[in-house]
């Protein structure tokens, strides 16, 4: 099998532009008759659903929330960058798509990038048409502020919730057609299989939510917009609900899983205080401008109060390694360095996984009340969070993964292999490569829904005049009753503990083997206690109630299985791309100081997996890279 | 630390319901609310009973998913949502009433899940500006002066939770639809259906039977995006307006 | 395509009809008959200082109302239309109210919401019992038949004696009581009434909020002490005394 990534010819610039020129067509009338499925409502799902109705399809619209409005796309704090250049400041569309191929460290595919960086002016304008109140100076003009691995200020923000009103912009936008009665919403609802009738997807299987009740939709085209899986560490940055179901059952159906691997942690967050914890909390990484890193020197100094630890017992140990960036170095490596003083037994806090970020030298140096002025509400939820007072205490934070680059395989179209499967957003592989920047996770998730899709699934769908499929077609029969006997299967085992007790320590097998340091024979290691305990889940999961109506340990037994699986797969990936990249850091593969060593010559590839039955390894197909642009260079922090 | 709890417990949206009581025991100071559930949940399943089922997302306070009433106080006490509510604000001992959301617009789905698509259809009815993607004029074109802005982004903050609407005691949703009419009409994006914005979105709180506003305040109290309910004035003023402007017969 | 705005004129009901029984159409009749009431008060008050200045400004000030003739009659009724309205729209309201939440919290709380507002309902149909009771006492007079009784000589005319009848009855400490008590609610009713008012009217924002509520209860309470002071100044005071008699 080889891929083919549809790259359109010509010069990188004009890729897109011809791409554009030379798109098939569904007119006005054909439009009507095409019916599109769209799993997912946050950034990439909702501007798509509402992009692609405005236009005349007939749209079906999926999430599991109980409304579109509270997809986890809601939670992006900082910004979303474009290329607009209002700063003057040199910014221009090459440099956006430069440095986030350079952040992403030359492993993402260099036309998509190009592409996104191309439309990411026209999202600014969108979201302002919309109503989004981004931030505006005195004399009305937008306002941006300048976020990590980037020289100009590019992103656009309101406020400290970006995401929460660009998601709320393009919820306005698909309620408007849902009211014009070309979107039809299915909140709680929750897709559990993807139909492919002769090698092309043609549907869905989902269950009601709040019924219980399995049944099939059919549809011309189904798009993927169901994000990322950084919940296979059972502890991150997103929220309770985001899963990796959707995705992994297509994988099982034949579409290719690119780079799992590939996830991003960041390293500012609230540490863990306990095992009862659900969920992490992100604090901007702005705190590391005024804020300075340490942890004891010695392993004895970690249970007394900071206060009481002299200067010279301290080990400042960004500014030590680094001294040129210090407490600013980039996510990764400040996330890397906080992981090694804590594996040397030197982090702070309950179990020893945190480090210090101290205040105290900023605010003798600019008073009290020019912190607070700064980061007052960041200051205000640590405190809500923890109890304590970070004026006085110094905060304690650790990494924490909040976002993954890795995803279901798609060509230029964002079509992945499966003909009529597309996947926008953190859904699908194509723009991050290794690692993503700041602020660009909602550029790409509104370039796919508002701007790319809607040019690229016509030319899937001029392919598709006569071929409807509905869901008497056996194969939507055959994939209602394995969801159906996966589901009493799940019901079915009666054992003892519930799904999260296997979901928290499949997290703590991953983040250990397969989180910030990975080496070939902790992955080797990991894989096999993943497989002991998948064995152990489908016997002693207990799920209490039925089948029918609200039963949230069944939602949650079932995406426990698929992560469960999941896990394996990332493992098996980072196992085998025996190199070090971006977030992807094997121990065996570094600089003499310590950096991640790329390995361009038999590395430069995407790696696809393709599913080859339970039980069976997955095959590896590789999609090489090709810089036609840019040259590959060494990041580096010094 | 140890609570005994009341908990509302119905099995579907027509059962009747009733409060059911249980021991939280061994639960960390740390945890949040929502994490001390989810101890008792799994304590339940090991003594082979349901766990209780409760809306939660995002956890950090700005999905707006969560939809517990502690105490009689929609997300219980202090400014901020369920999740961002921990228990060390509590007593040892203390004995906690956990409710649904109430109001008739958000009838209970099973126990402290409720189904507040109102909302939604409230939105649909007229929560947005009509543009088609592709045809934005350049983003700087229009100028808005930063107080607009900022005014307009202290009403869009609203998270869609329902509070306003489960704490007013005549489960009005005006914090909820003044906010939306307010981010809108504030803006010049937003001026050209101000008029049938208003009057469509309020005529739809009317219809999902929201009661009406009594000037309580008690909306503005617990919600956790600090909407004002000097917003609640402003749509007043602006449905009397447009209403008028109808009367005459212009057209909005 | 954007085919919602494509006709201009929204199509359904009588716009007006829309309206009034809207949520916010009918508080604004709320809000609307309030002012009327309130300015009534007001009104009421300034004719009752008369009492100060002596029986024949008060008799005057009582004889050139009635000298009014239908007008008085017209605005007897135009006040009675705007009570009914004012409890009708309430009623409204209040029904909807309750439906609006069938399943009431089990463990509840004020959240914020103050005495004046949550009573509204109750002192407004308190303050109405004592209305009928006053039109009783002293437009009426039923509750003292001698009060029909009551003449005097004003320029020659010959007139009821208003003063007379309002020293007498304020001299009755039990009917003081009943006034006190009904100025009491009323002033309770106005102390939310008059900033709602406001805030229904949407002259508001989160700054100016404070200081109209803070007037509001001024005014309520103003009209309080002057209403109050006459049965007072009557009872304890001895106001009138020996006058007329």
């Amino acid at each position: 099998m080889t891929l083919e990534s549809n790259i359109p010819d010509g010069p990188l610039e004009q890729k897109w532009t011809n791409y554009k020129n030379n798109a098939k067509l569904v007119s006005p009338a054909n439009k009507r008759k095409f019916e599109l499925i769209v799993v997912g409502s946050g950034l990439a799902g909702a501007s798509a659903a509402a992009t692609l109705a405005e236009q005349g399809y007939k749209v079906k619209c999926f999430c599991y929330q109980d409304s579109p409005r509270r997809a986890h796309s809601i939670a992006a704090q900082g910004g979303i960058n474009a290329a607009k250049n209002y700063q003057n400041d040199g910014d221009s569309v090459y440099r956006l798509f430069y440095d986030t191929i350079k952040g992403g460290d030359f492993r993402a595919r260099e036309a998509n990038v190009y592409r996104l960086a191309e439309v990411s002016t026209d999202i600014i304008d969108q979201c302002v048409a919309q109503g989004v109140p981004l931030a505006r100076e005195y004399g009305g003009l937008l306002a941006n502020r300048s976020f990590g691995g980037a020289q100009v200020s590019r992103t656009f923000y309101a406020r400290g919730q970006t995401g929460q009103q660009l998601l709320l912009g393009a919820y306005a936008g698909l309620s408007h057609q849902i009211a014009l009665g070309s979107v039809k919403m299915f909140p709680r609802t929750e897709m559990l299989d993807l139909v492919v009738v002769d090698g092309h997807a043609k549907g869905i299987v989902v269950r009601d939510l709040n019924t219980g009740e399995i049944t099939t939709h059919a549809g011309d085209a189904v798009l993927l917009c169901t994000g990322g899986y950084g919940n296979v560490f059972y502890l991150s940055t997103n929220a309770r609900g985001c899963n990796v179901t959707a995705t992994f059952r297509a994988y099982k159906r034949g579409a290719l899983f690119a780079n799992p691997c590939y996830t991003q942690i960041h390293p500012t967050c609230i540490p863990v205080s306990g095992d009862y914890q659900s969920k992490l909390t992100l604090m901007s990484e702005s705190l590391r401008n005024d804020g300075r890193i340490w942890v004891p020197k010695r392993k004895e100094d970690c249970g007394k109060e900071p206060a009481s630890i002299p200067e010279e017992d301290r080990d400042y140990y960004l500014e030590r390694k680094y001294p040129s960036y210090g407490n600013l170095a980039p996510r990764d490596i400040s996330s890397r360095s906080a992981k090694e003083v804590c594996d040397e037994g030197r982090g702070v806090g309950p179990g020893g996984l945190g480090v210090y970020l101290d205040f105290s030298d900023a605010i003798k140096r600019l008073g009290q009340s020019t912190i607070e002025e700064r980061y007052g509400n960041l200051f205000e939820m640590y405190r809500n969070i923890t109890g304590e007072n970070a004026y006085e205490r110094p905060m304690r934070i650790y990494p924490a993964v909040h976002y993954t680059m890795g995803g279901l395989w798609v060509d230029y179209n964002l079509q992945s292999n499966i003909p009529g499967l597309h996947v926008l957003g953190e859904a699908n592989f194509s723009d991050h490569g290794a690692n993503r920047l700041g602020a660009s996770a909602l550029m790409q998730g509104l370039a796919d829904g508002y701007f790319v899709i809607p040019y690229t699934l016509g030319n899937y769908l001029t392919t598709q005049f006569g071929k409807k499929v509905d869901s008497s077609h056996p194969a939507f029969e055959q994939a209602l009753a394995d969801t159906n006997a996966r589901v009493k299967r799940l019901m079915d085992i009666k054992g003892t503990k519930p799904a999260d007790d296997f979901y928290r320590r499949l997290g703590l097998i991953i983040w250990d083997y397969c989180g910030m340091a990975r080496s070939a024979e902790g992955l080797k290691e990991a894989i096999g206690k993943i497989q002991a305990l998948r064995e152990e889940f489908w016997s002693d999961l207990r799920i209490l109630g039925t089948d029918g109506g609200i039963n949230m340990e069944l939602e949650r037994a079932g995406r426990v299985a698929d992560f469960l699986e999941f896990g394996e797969l990332m493992c098996l990936d980072a196992l085998v791309r025996d190199e070090s990249c971006g977030g992807h850091f094997r121990v065996e593969h570094q600089t003499p100081e310590g950096e991640a060593l790329r390995n361009d010559e038999n590395f430069s590839f995407v790696s696809a997996w393709k599913y080859e039955g339970d039980g069976n390894m997955p095959s590896l197909i590789k999609e090489p890279l090709v810089y036609e642009k840019v040259k590959l260079a060494t990041r580096s922090y010094k | 630390m140890k609570f005994h709890l009341k908990v509302w417990r119905q099995k579907t949206c027509k059962a009747p319901g009733k409060l059911e009581e249980y021991v939280a025991e061994n639960i960390p100071a740390e945890a949040s609310f929502l994490e001390m559930l989810d101890i008792v949940n799994s304590q339940l399943t090991g003594k082979n009973i349901e766990p209780i089922q409760f809306d939660s997302d995002c956890r950090e306070g700005i999905c707006g998913t969560c939809s517990l009433t502690i105490n009689g106080i929609p997300h219980g006490k202090g400014r901020g949502t369920t999740c961002q509510l921990y228990m060390r604000n509590f007593k040892d001992g203390e004995t906690i009433t956990i409710e649904p959301f109430r109001a008739d617009a958000f009838p209970v789905q099973r126990d402290l899940v409720t189904n507040r698509s109102a909302f939604d259809r409230v939105i649909q009815a007229g929560g947005y500006i009509s543009e088609r993607c592709g045809s934005a004029p350049d983003a700087n074109a229009v100028p808005i002066s930063k107080v607009i802005a900022d005014q307009a982004m202290d009403a869009a903050a609203c998270i869609g939770c329902g509070a306003c609407a489960a704490a007013c005691p005549n489960s009005s949703a005006m914090l909820f639809v003044s906010a939306k009419v307010t981010h809108l009409g504030l803006l010049p994006q937003g001026k050209p259906e101000k008029s049938r914005r208003v009057l469509n979105m309020v005529h739809q709180m009317d219809e999902e039977g929201f009661g009406n506003c009594s000037n309580y305040y008690a909306c503005e109290a617990v919600c956790p995006a600090g909407v004002p309910a000097s917003f609640i004035g402003r749509m007043n003023r602006e449905f009397t307006a447009a209403s008028v402007k109808e009367m005459v017969g212009m057209s909005v | 395509m954007i085919t919602s705005s494509s006709s201009s004129v929204r199509t359904g009901p009588c716009p007006a009809h829309l309206w009034i029984f809207s949520s916010i159409g009918k508080k604004t009749i709320v809000a609307l008959t309030g002012i009327a009431l309130i300015l009534f008060v007001i009104g009421h008050l300034l004719g009752n200082f008369s009492i100060y200045l002596g029986p024949d400004a008060m008799n005057l000030y009582a004889e050139k109302l009635h000298d009014l003739g239908p007008i008085l009659w017209v605005i007897r009724l135009g006040l009675i239309a705007v009570v009914v309205l004012h409890i009708y729209f309430t009623m409204l309201l209040w029904k909807e109210n309750r439906t609006a939440r069938p399943q009431k919290y089990i463990a509840s709380d004020p959240i914020k919401t103050t005495v004046f507002a949550r009573t509204m309902r109750l002192s407004g149909l308190i303050v109405l019992a004592f209305v009928i009771f006053h039109l009783a006492h002293f437009t009426v007079r039923v509750v003292d038949p001698s009060f029909q009784e009551m003449h005097t000589l004003l320029d020659g005319r010959r007139v009821h004696d208003v003063y007379a009848m309002v020293i007498k009855g304020f001299s009755s400490a039990p009917v003081v009581i009943v006034y006190v008590v009904g100025l009491f609610l009323l002033t309770f009713h106005l102390s939310h009434g008059i900033a709602s008012l406001f805030q229904t009217f949407g002259i508001t924002n989160s700054r100016i909020r404070r200081n109209y509520e803070c007037a509001a209860r001024v005014l309520a309470w103003a009209l309080f002490a002057g209403y109050v002071s006459i049965p007072i100044a009557v009872l304890v005071f001895g106001l009138g005394k020996g006058v007329g008699q």
